[in-house]
């Protein structure tokens, strides 16, 4: 299978806000490795979900696929190519085939434009359409795309006349206009009630089987991964932990961070005398990242190893990577008792 | 379609109406306004008015009568056209110089507020100049040097204006760009004046509106203040000039109240016109501003 | 005694568009020592319910029909002022915004000892002894009790607010969306903390959420309710396994199971009322795949399914085949 998009060793940092007495006594303001090395590819056709809680770096990992941030290190192979993010041209072309949805529908969409106006934006800014009638045809196929039927009863309306789900639809509208190959959809359903949340998760699947599109998944939400992506990676603190199928990464779960976030996920049953693990603790600051496994802090299984070893991302099956150190330790001792 | 365009443009229009009729303050000012804009602009045609034409002995100083309505000046010249005519100067002055004042703080503002850094910095320290300069000083001297027709003040008042509207515009910019669909526009690919344009502006536009009523009152208090010291345009006599003509005769002390009287009461009606409206605009447009 | 009795309690708004019902004819109630969870989706007239028993609803916001009892007090008849004293004192809550809900320019423990002082007559050291002890009880480091809102994380600020709703050993406590706003491992800190503290304590607890999901651990009972009224009340279990409504199994079908076989989940078809105006009959029937007729024309009354279980359907359980 082609590789729509391919990272390698992708780093992005930010300066820390301060308050303004440290910032006058520290000479150095300290970074955050909000993205801290992360390889991952994203095969054509399929939905690559990306779940991490707040502060793992996902949505700035998003962010930094589409350019929308810089890039500290690393590059970003879009269909086999490095994209060179200071060529003007480059980014142009780029940008058409990739497109976002946002989380927020109700932020995302200016409020003083028409929606006529919101979806057609991506084709006038990169000048693609000469006639008023080639304009409206195509708004009214991406409305009609994204289950906005009929189109033509959303055209000249203000987002604020919409729904959520329906606003939400309009962005998705907007990024299917240019046909796209590939989509990042940074928690396009948190902000939506459960009842139309379905709706637009059933689009994106529609929407990959019917042409072929690609998606970035980004959530805090396991149980949304796992029902709608081929493929589930968790971040914590700025890097991959485990990557996977999604049946196998939820089912057969390696790493202890992503046995820990199973073991808390809401489940719609009557648990009242299940006895859950719930890790004590928040993830801490990505300005501090402890030194080896930076998950061991909190991890249950944590051994002198995970404190002065950082473990990269190997087999634990076919198709199925994780960062820990156990999954050596573990093959060595079955060796051992050979 | 268009015709849904229509209702929904109708259907914002109507409950922008509804605020503006309920608003005592925006009625009064429009009031006001529409009555000195008909003078000014069918006034001069029914009663045209030439400063070059002087009157005889006879006529210098007459108080009001059935042939000179509201009486005569030192040079004989009849005072209710020259108020009309006079109206069309104040006015204009105050519009125009208000057109440059807003397109020259609006753009510096946006552009400050959303690329920031270095530029923000420099826009802003010239703007921090405008903002705590000693106005009139400034005004006299570059009229002194750059004459003093109608032209050159409009300009003048324009182009020392601005400041206030700039920082403003920069405020509202700085929260406006961190909004997402600001963010959702760059990852389309859209350029800096795109983005400007067709996101920031339509977005600081109301704040920018009641602030441009609220500049053109100013405006036309800072001609007449210039007219007054006597540095207007002489062949275009405005509200200022009369009484600066007025105070240089010495209407005053003599009791020819008619002279003075006049265009004093029109350049505060005009001025508390526009300043209603603004005030009135910025409630109805901006609503949240205030009741918090 | 029930520790709580809502009776068909209507709370309406009145803005200038008309006269939104967002509760309209809700009846529930509550033990002592018992967990409810109300669940429903934004605008469902959760949140107003939840404001109507503390009657910290905005001024257009009016009960207009209706009683609710707090153990024996009528607590729809009582004054401003006298409901003052019923307000954190006997009813507390703990809000959404946690990060919002804080002066950051005081100390959390100051701000725990003020809550304590506005209702009891303590000295101020007694206060801040008491802030100590909540402290403990809601399991923040002792020594933190002098910092300030932004030295805090997320989770720890909810803790802290569960602390001020605490302070003065309330018999009854609402959690408005307690955990909405936290990540999912705080999320079940908070919900753990939340179970063990109504245990040990004693008190009610009320938990409003849109998430059906969280409450299977924490709650007793679940209401669910839907533009205005409770359309399904019952025992966890029931609510959870033998639900009769079809938006309470729309609801639940919402939420991927991964214990169950994967399944794309269909979505409720149009959106959620106009309160204005409601619908005719039953409120859910223009989205409902079981609507008939009756349904358009007569409301459904509450059907009993014995066990305190009951649901307002016509054709309750419809979905089972």
């Amino acid at each position: 299978m082609d590789n729509v998009v391919e990272l390698k060793n992708l780093k992005v940092t930010f300066v820390a806000k301060q308050s303004f007495l440290k910032e006058l006594l520290m000479k150095e303001q300290p970074l955050v490795r909000a993205v801290d090395g992360v390889n991952v590819t994203i095969k054509k056709g399929e939905i690559l979900s990306l779940v991490g809680e707040s502060g793992s770096g996902k949505t700035t990992l998003g962010k930094a696929i589409l350019n929308l941030v810089d890039i500290a290190d690393g590059e970003i192979l879009f269909q086999n190519q490095v994209v060179n993010f200071h060529h003007k041209q480059e980014v142009r072309r780029f940008r058409q085939k990739a497109q976002v949805i946002f989380q927020d529908p109700y932020q995302s969409l200016n409020p003083k434009s028409l929606i006529i106006d919101i979806v057609a934006e991506p084709l006038e800014v990169n000048r693609l359409i000469k006639t008023e009638a080639e304009r409206n045809e195509r708004v009214m196929k991406a409305l009609h795309d994204a289950g906005l039927d009929p189109p033509e009863r959303y055209l000249y309306r203000y987002p604020y006349e919409l729904s959520g789900g329906q606003r939400q639809r309009v962005a998705i509208a907007s990024a299917l206009i240019l046909n796209p190959e590939f989509i990042v959809a940074d928690e396009p359903v948190s902000m939506l009630d459960v009842s139309i949340r379905t709706g637009i998760l059933k689009l994106l699947v529609e929407l990959k089987e019917s042409k072929g599109l690609t998606f970035l998944f980004i959530t805090h939400d396991l149980s949304l991964a796992w029902l709608i992506s081929d493929r589930i990676a968790i971040m914590y603190l700025g890097k991959i932990m485990e990557i996977g199928e999604s049946d196998t990464v939820i089912k057969q779960a390696v790493h202890p961070y992503t046995q820990a976030l199973l073991e808390v996920m809401p489940i719609p049953e009557v648990n009242r005398h299940r006895q859950r693990k719930v890790l004590s603790g928040e993830t801490p600051n990505p300005t501090n990242i402890p030194a080896g496994c930076r998950f061991h802090p909190r991890c249950p299984h944590a051994f002198d190893r995970c404190r002065e070893e950082e473990p990269v991302l190997q087999a634990a099956r076919s198709n199925h990577l994780a960062a820990c150190h156990l999954i050596e330790k573990e093959t060595s001792q079955e060796n051992s008792h050979d | 379609m268009s015709s849904i365009d229509g209702v929904m443009r109708r259907k914002k229009l109507k409950r922008f109406w509804n605020g503006f009729k309920n608003n005592r303050m925006a009625t009064t000012g429009a009031v006001i306004l529409v009555f000195f804009s008909v003078a000014a602009v069918i006034g001069p045609v029914l009663f045209p008015y030439n400063p070059m034409e002087f009157g005889t002995v006879e006529t210098i100083l007459q108080p009001p009568s059935t042939t000179y309505y509201l009486g005569t000046d030192n040079l004989g010249r009849d005072i209710f056209r020259n108020l009309l005519s006079g109206a069309r100067i104040s006015l204009m002055v105050g519009i125009l110089a208000t057109l440059i004042s807003m397109f020259l703080g609006t753009s510096i503002g946006i552009m400050s507020g959303y690329f920031g850094k270095t530029i923000d910095s420099v826009l802003m320290r010239v703007t921090d100049f405008f903002l705590v300069i000693p106005w009139l000083p400034l005004v006299l001297v570059l009229v002194a040097i750059l004459g003093s027709s109608v032209w050159i003040i409009i300009l003048v008042i324009g182009l020392t204006s601005w400041a206030g509207t700039a920082r403003v515009v920069r405020s509202q910019t700085l929260s406006v760009k961190e909004r997402p669909f600001i963010e959702r526009a760059r990852a389309i690919g859209a350029d800096h004046s795109t983005i400007m344009m067709h996101h920031i502006l339509p977005n600081v536009f109301p704040l920018v509106f009641a602030n441009t009523i609220l500049v053109t009152a100013v405006a036309i208090i800072s001609e007449t203040t210039l007219s007054f010291l006597g540095l207007g345009d002489p062949t275009r006599p405005s509200w200022g000039m009369m009484l600066h003509y007025a105070f240089q005769s010495g209407a005053a002390s003599s009791g020819a109240y008619w002279f003075f009287l006049p265009p004093g009461l029109c350049v505060v009606l005009v001025v508390l016109g526009f300043t209603f409206l603004g005030y009135a605009f910025d409630e109805i447009l901006n609503p949240k501003l205030r009741r918090r | 005694m029930k520790l709580l009795r809502v009776e068909n309690l209507k709370t309406y708004f009145h803005i200038s568009e008309g006269i939104v019902k967002a509760v309209d004819d809700v009846s529930f109630s509550l033990d002592d020592g018992q967990c409810l969870g109300l669940v429903g989706e934004s605008g469902c007239g959760k949140t107003t319910t939840a404001l109507s028993i503390n009657r910290l609803l905005p001024p257009e916001g009016i009960i207009e029909g209706g009683e609710i009892y707090l153990e024996s007090v009528k607590l729809t008849v009582l004054s401003d002022v006298e409901i003052r004293k019923h307000r954190w004192k006997d009813v507390s809550m703990v809000f959404q915004g946690a990060m919002n809900a804080m002066n950051p320019v005081m100390k959390i423990g100051e701000q725990i000892a003020e809550a304590v002082v506005w209702h009891q007559q303590v000295t101020h050291q007694q206060a801040w002894n008491r802030a100590k002890e909540l402290f403990e009880l809601v399991e923040l480091e002792p020594g933190r009790i002098g910092g300030y809102p932004h030295e805090f994380s997320g989770g720890m600020k909810q803790r802290a607010m569960i602390a001020m709703a605490l302070a003065c050993d309330p018999k009854l406590v609402i959690g408005d969306e307690p955990t909405t706003a936290l990540d999912v491992m705080v999320q079940a800190q908070i919900l753990n903390l939340l179970d063990r503290l109504r245990k040990t304590l004693k008190m009610g607890l009320i938990i409003i959420t849109h998430d059906l999901s969280i409450l299977g651990e924490t709650c007793d009972r679940i209401a669910v309710m839907y533009a205005g009224k409770i359309v399904e009340i019952g025992s966890t279990e029931d609510v959870y396994d033998r639900h009769m409504h079809p938006y309470t199994h729309r609801l639940l079908m919402g939420f991927p199971n991964i214990h169950r076989p994967k399944l794309m989940p269909e979505p409720i078809p149009g959106s959620p009322p106009d309160l204005i105006r409601p619908p005719s009959g039953c409120r859910f029937h223009p989205r409902c795949d079981y609507a008939q007729e009756i349904c358009q024309e007569q409301e459904p009354g509450m059907t009993t399914a014995g066990n305190g279980h009951s649901y307002a359907c016509h054709f309750g359980g419809a979905f089972n085949g």
